[in-house]
């Protein structure tokens, strides 16, 4: 297909529990034949909601972790003076050092010095990342390992299987449920993408975090919406915030009322929008004015 | 005792649980807000800043005069942050981890470390509580040195400190989480609540830390968070009810133990709670 270009839209939050996945959750469901990935891969939810049979798994292995062969290591303490992160756990007496998997960053100095090349360097496994099908239409998602690393590199992986999957079989529209923060999987998440879409509230936090997000979006030259959720817990504050993301150069993608129905979506299973909550309503409009 | 506070999910509680409890500790008490990409603690601690200092991590600079472009330093580094294509390297700042590596394997010295900034630490002192936080510089991707920075300002001799922890479960929240004498995980009682409390179990297990649990807005989603802590004898140290006051009195910045003195108790019982569980524990 010529001339066909697949849309992305990224939602992020800066703070976290704003209602990115709740969000997610019901714009799979308002938008036809999308893609979706979910790349909060350290705390990944969108499946709770979208219940997706799992159609394949891949390993993911990133990076590689030093291992000191015990019966080998000589105790000179070279790897200890070299390593930077505080890796390398000490052994008593003439006893054989170790390294700490969880804090060794796999650079790989302590493996080059070492003198008697008692240090192993094997690839490591992080996680892995899925490909299923759930009631909206195909999900990547993604499993990090327990204190692994490089969760960047496994959204980045996530993101262009869903796009490739998107461009193989036609589907005009990737939707991505992102992670919390400013740092390396926000980074990952949004380079590149066609739009992203902020959910905050209306709190000193929300704002604070907001501010950050949306200068992050800025210097990836990513053209963003705002929404506000639970906006009524503070009007004053969601009008502040409102101001502040026009000023930002983002656009005003609505509001969404304080409802204990998205709480009793996320208990059945639902998407807020498959219920009759009240905020189901606000949403919509969100997700018309987006214009996807 | 260092004790942090962490959770699988964000927006649960974290800030909430850690400012409150540090203001209700009675003495001295050191709070390291160690979520660098978006610290929150200052917003409900406001006190007299007395101290910024601008935190770098190493990274490499070629002298071009001494370089014979072996490319040496380029197969050496793991994060393709040094290149070398027949000419002198390219650096990308920005891959950088500072691991020091290109340096030592250049056969010729050619390389030195200079510094980059990656964000700032900020001290500041209200009513007893030294507030120490870490900010990342926007587009800086990686958070752990900046964390390490804010917890090598870390005090513990005899004092409380508390660490409140950015959410997830990779690479930021173990580097806070280090060290560590006890964890608080903060959650609520709903599915994504309970499906990321199970991972951030699985993470404070793999780090051998005792760990209890706060359950925030009690009364929400169901008793799936406490059947899974009866099965997992995970003792549940404090639940704090879904009351909306408390979500409009968080909207503005203002401490639960001074919007709504009623809670005081709660977080005074917190402390002893942790103190007892973690007895129970080692």
């Amino acid at each position: 297909m010529t001339g066909m270009k697949v849309q992305e839209l990224v939602i992020i939050s800066g703070k976290g529990g704003t209602g990115k996945t709740s969000l997610t959750a019901s714009f799979a469901v308002l938008a036809a034949f999308p893609i979706l990935a979910d790349c909060d891969v350290d705390a990944a939810d969108l499946h709770l909601i979208l219940a997706p049979t799992i159609r394949e798994r891949h390993e993911f292995r990133s990076g590689n972790e030093a291992v000191i062969r015990s019966a080998d290591c000589i105790s000179c303490e070279k790897c200890f003076d070299v390593c930077r992160f505080g890796a390398v756990v000490p052994g008593g007496e003439g006893e054989a050092f170790a390294i700490d998997p969880v804090a060794c960053e796999g650079c790989g100095v302590c493996v080059r010095f070492c003198p008697v090349a008692a240090i192993d360097f094997p690839e490591s496994l992080c996680g892995e990342w899925l490909v299923s099908e759930t009631r909206c239409g195909p999900m990547v998602h993604a499993r990090l390992g327990v204190a692994a690393e490089n969760s960047g590199k496994l959204v980045s992986t996530v993101r262009s299987e869903a796009r490739r999957l998107a461009e193989e079989n036609k589907h005009g529209l990737v939707i991505v449920d992102g992670p919390p923060g400013i740092g390396c999987p926000v980074i990952a998440s949004l380079t590149g993408t066609s739009q992203a879409l902020v959910v905050t509230e209306p709190t000193v936090s929300g704002e604070h975090d907001l501010e950050r997000v949306l200068k992050l979006a800025q210097h990836f030259g990513i053209p963003t919406s705002v929404c506000v959720n639970k906006w009524d817990l503070n009007p004053a504050m969601t009008a502040q915030i409102e101001a502040l993301a026009l000023r930002s150069g983002a656009r005003i993608a609505g509001r969404i009322r304080y409802d204990n129905g998205v709480t009793a979506a996320q208990m059945l299973g639902k998407a807020v929008v498959e219920t009759e909550a009240p905020s189901a309503g606000d949403i919509r409009l969100v997700w018309k004015s987006l214009g996807l | 005792m260092i004790l942090a506070v962490a959770s699988g999910k964000g927006g649960t509680g974290k800030t909430t649980v850690s400012v409150n409890l540090a203001r209700s500790t009675g003495s001295a008490v050191q709070l390291l807000d160690c979520d660098v990409e978006e610290p929150n603690a200052h917003l409900f601690l406001c006190g007299l800043k007395t101290g910024s200092e601008i935190v770098t991590i190493p990274i490499p600079e070629v002298d071009e005069s001494l370089c014979d472009a072996c490319g040496e330093c380029g197969r050496f580094c793991r994060y393709h942050a040094i290149v070398s294509f027949g000419a002198s390297p390219l650096v990308f700042p920005e891959m950088c981890h500072g691991c020091g590596g290109c340096t030592l394997v250049c056969p010729r010295g050619a390389i030195r470390e200079i510094g980059r900034r990656v964000g700032v630490v900020e001290t500041q002192e209200v009513d007893g509580i030294t507030l120490i936080q870490g900010r990342i510089d926007i587009g800086v991707a990686m958070a752990p040195p900046l964390i390490r920075a804010v917890k090598s300002r870390m005090n513990s001799k005899g004092a409380t400190v508390i660490l409140d922890a950015p959410p997830g479960t990779s690479c930021p929240v173990i580097a806070t989480l280090r060290g560590s004498d006890y964890v608080l995980l903060v959650t609520e009682p709903t599915p994504f609540g309970l499906h990321d409390l199970r991972l951030a179990v699985d993470m404070v297990r793999e780090l051998t830390i005792p760990f209890g649990v706060v359950v925030n807005r009690m009364g929400v989603g169901d008793d799936r968070v406490h059947q899974f802590c009866r099965e997992q004898e995970i003792p549940i140290l404090l639940e704090i009810p879904d009351d909306r006051r408390i979500a409009e009195a968080y909207s503005r910045g203002e401490l639960v133990v001074d919007a709504l003195p009623e809670y005081r108790s709660h977080f005074a019982t917190l402390l002893w709670n942790i103190r007892d569980s973690r007895r129970s524990q080692s």
